[in-house]
């Protein structure tokens, strides 16, 4: 049962990374390759804020906090530069946050943070934690999509160009996007370490840049629900099924190869497709040309 | 209400705009003709700010426009429909106008996260693509539309922005005649309800018969100003123009 709780705890840590990101990359169309860095900030913050004495109840907001502001100050890179530009920088922004933090002493440096406080709610408690948090966010982000904030991201991630001729301030919507999405990083990055007890630069490095990106792709960019599910599928199946563990690597490149090259717009825009083929009869619009 | 002055642009040593300088009196319906290349839409986008000046002033409503972001020149009254269109192309029809109905909503930052409703704006965007034609595609994507209906939705756009001044770059191209003289008599009523409107046309006929003044500009330089049939009288005009006097 431990295991089980242990798995649960985990995809309900994965579903917050995702939906942090697609927030960015799904909401307002700013790739980002680094977002492994904003978790690791979230963990790096709340592990140390604990062992200095701090409730994990209050040092999780200060995790947030510290994510989003660092998010910020890398969200002005995509007021300079775009597409995959913006890529290459927020790669770079991985590379960095793992380069500093092992040559930081009191960071733990390569060995990094053992032994890091349990919230005291015991593993089922500490379950329903997560899970409550997910859901919070799963509906946040609902929200955000129907709201005039998310229908202004719809505009910057179709063109930003344009988007400016309509009077929007595509800069401070990227700015927004970008700090919601490193909050809700951080938040992640915070549960993973109380979660875990341990963390070293390695735990958000690159590849778990891609590992959440992977889950945001072959969900649906942009898609709440799409994401979910890749996150549950993706987070839970390789710690579920040990071979595929072994290959997960494998198995994320594969698949997002896959979901490119068959349906970019991810594996949710598939469902609706074949949803729509199947129970709607497509409305016909005629046009005088 | 909008006053150009001595506007310069200089892209590398190529005067696109040479010392160019005319104004825009309050409900004038303008004409801004001139031959291909004659840097008509670098002049509009002068005014928008997407192409900064070497050297001059844009002042709207006794305001100075330069150094000013594009986006705050469109929330200080300036709306534009575009030569090239730009629809929103992951958006319905309906959904590229109601977005530009809410702009009061997408003003403030923080604002926007707490309005959800959409009621007003769809109302108004409705009433939009029913002047301008179109309502009839309202559900439609735009990338599976034809080049005149985009046009008419670039307009409804910007028109659903209740711009001081709208700025209209070619959008009678793509249109057949019959279609072009119908959003024309469309401009015409929109100009005698108040409607200010620049107008880069190159159907000559109907720039002809709608606008009250027109300002011509030939590699650059204004070769010309007044009302309609003095200025293609004019022997400078007609040359540039038509390539004969």
């Amino acid at each position: 049962m431990g295991y089980e709780i242990s798995l649960l705890t985990i995809m309900g840590i994965s579903v917050i990374g995702a939906l942090s990101l697609n927030m960015i990359l799904g909401f307002c169309g700013q790739i980002s390759l680094g977002h492994a860095a904003f978790l690791g900030i979230g963990a790096y913050t709340s592990a140390m804020l604990t062992k200095a004495g701090i409730p994990f109840l209050l040092a999780l907001p200060a995790a947030m906090l510290l994510s989003g502001l660092i998010g910020v100050i890398v969200g002005f890179s995509s007021l300079r530069v775009r597409h995959d530009f913006l890529a290459i920088t927020t790669m770079g922004v991985s590379f960095l946050f793992t380069g500093l933090v092992r040559k930081q002493e009191f960071l733990g440096g390569e060995m990094g943070i053992a032994a890091i406080p349990d919230p005291g709610y015991g593993k089922v408690g500490f379950m329903l934690f997560v899970f409550a948090m997910a859901i919070a966010l799963t509906i946040f982000s609902l929200y955000i999509k129907r709201s005039w904030m998310g229908f202004t991201f719809d505009t910057v991630a179709d063109d930003e160009d344009t988007a400016t001729l309509l009077g929007v301030n595509v800069s401070g919507y990227k700015l927004m996007a970008f700090a919601l999405g490193t909050a809700f990083a951080g938040l992640a990055g915070a549960l993973y370490a109380h979660n875990v007890k341990f963390i070293d630069p390695e735990s958000f490095g690159f590849i778990e840049s891609i590992t959440i990106l992977s889950m945001v792709v072959i969900g649906g960019t942009g898609s709440v629900w799409g994401v979910i599910s890749a996150a549950v599928v993706l987070s839970v199946f390789p710690l579920w099924f040990q071979f595929i563990d072994d290959y997960k690597l494998l198995v994320y490149g594969g698949l997002l190869c896959a979901v490119m090259l068959l349906s970019p717009d991810g594996i949710s825009s598939l469902v609706v497709k074949l949803f729509n083929k199947i129970f709607k009869r497509e409305k016909v619009i005629h046009v005088n040309t | 209400m909008l006053t150009l002055n001595n506007i310069t642009v200089d892209f590398g040593g190529v005067k696109a705009v040479d010392n160019v300088s005319f104004s825009f009196q309050d409900r004038e319906l303008l004409g801004l003709i001139g031959p291909n290349g004659a840097g008509k839409t670098t002049m509009m986008k002068v005014i928008t700010g997407t192409v900064k000046p070497t050297s001059g002033s844009v002042t709207l409503d006794n305001t100075n426009l330069n150094g000013k972001a594009p986006y705050l020149r469109i929330r200080a009254g300036i709306g534009i429909s575009q030569q090239i269109v730009h629809p929103f192309n992951s958006m319905t029809v309906l959904e590229n106008v109601t977005f530009a109905a809410g702009y009061i909503k997408t003003n403030h930052l923080f604002s926007s996260l707490f309005q959800t409703n959409r009621t007003a704006e769809k109302k108004a965007a409705v009433k939009l693509l029913e002047i301008l034609g179109i309502a009839d595609v309202a559900d439609a994507k735009p990338e599976n539309l034809p080049l005149g209906y985009i046009k008419r939705l670039e307009l409804a756009r910007a028109l659903a922005l209740k711009p001081k001044l709208l700025l209209l770059d070619e959008p009678l191209a793509g249109l057949n005649q019959s279609e072009a003289e119908k959003l024309s008599n469309t401009l015409q009523v929109l100009n005698q309800q108040g409607q200010n409107i620049i107008l880069i046309e190159h159907n000559l006929a109907e720039v002809v018969r709608i606008c009250q003044r027109l300002v011509v500009i030939d590699n650059g330089k204004k070769i010309g100003e007044g009302d309609p049939k003095t200025v293609m009288n004019d022997p400078v005009v007609r040359t540039a123009y038509l390539g004969r006097s």
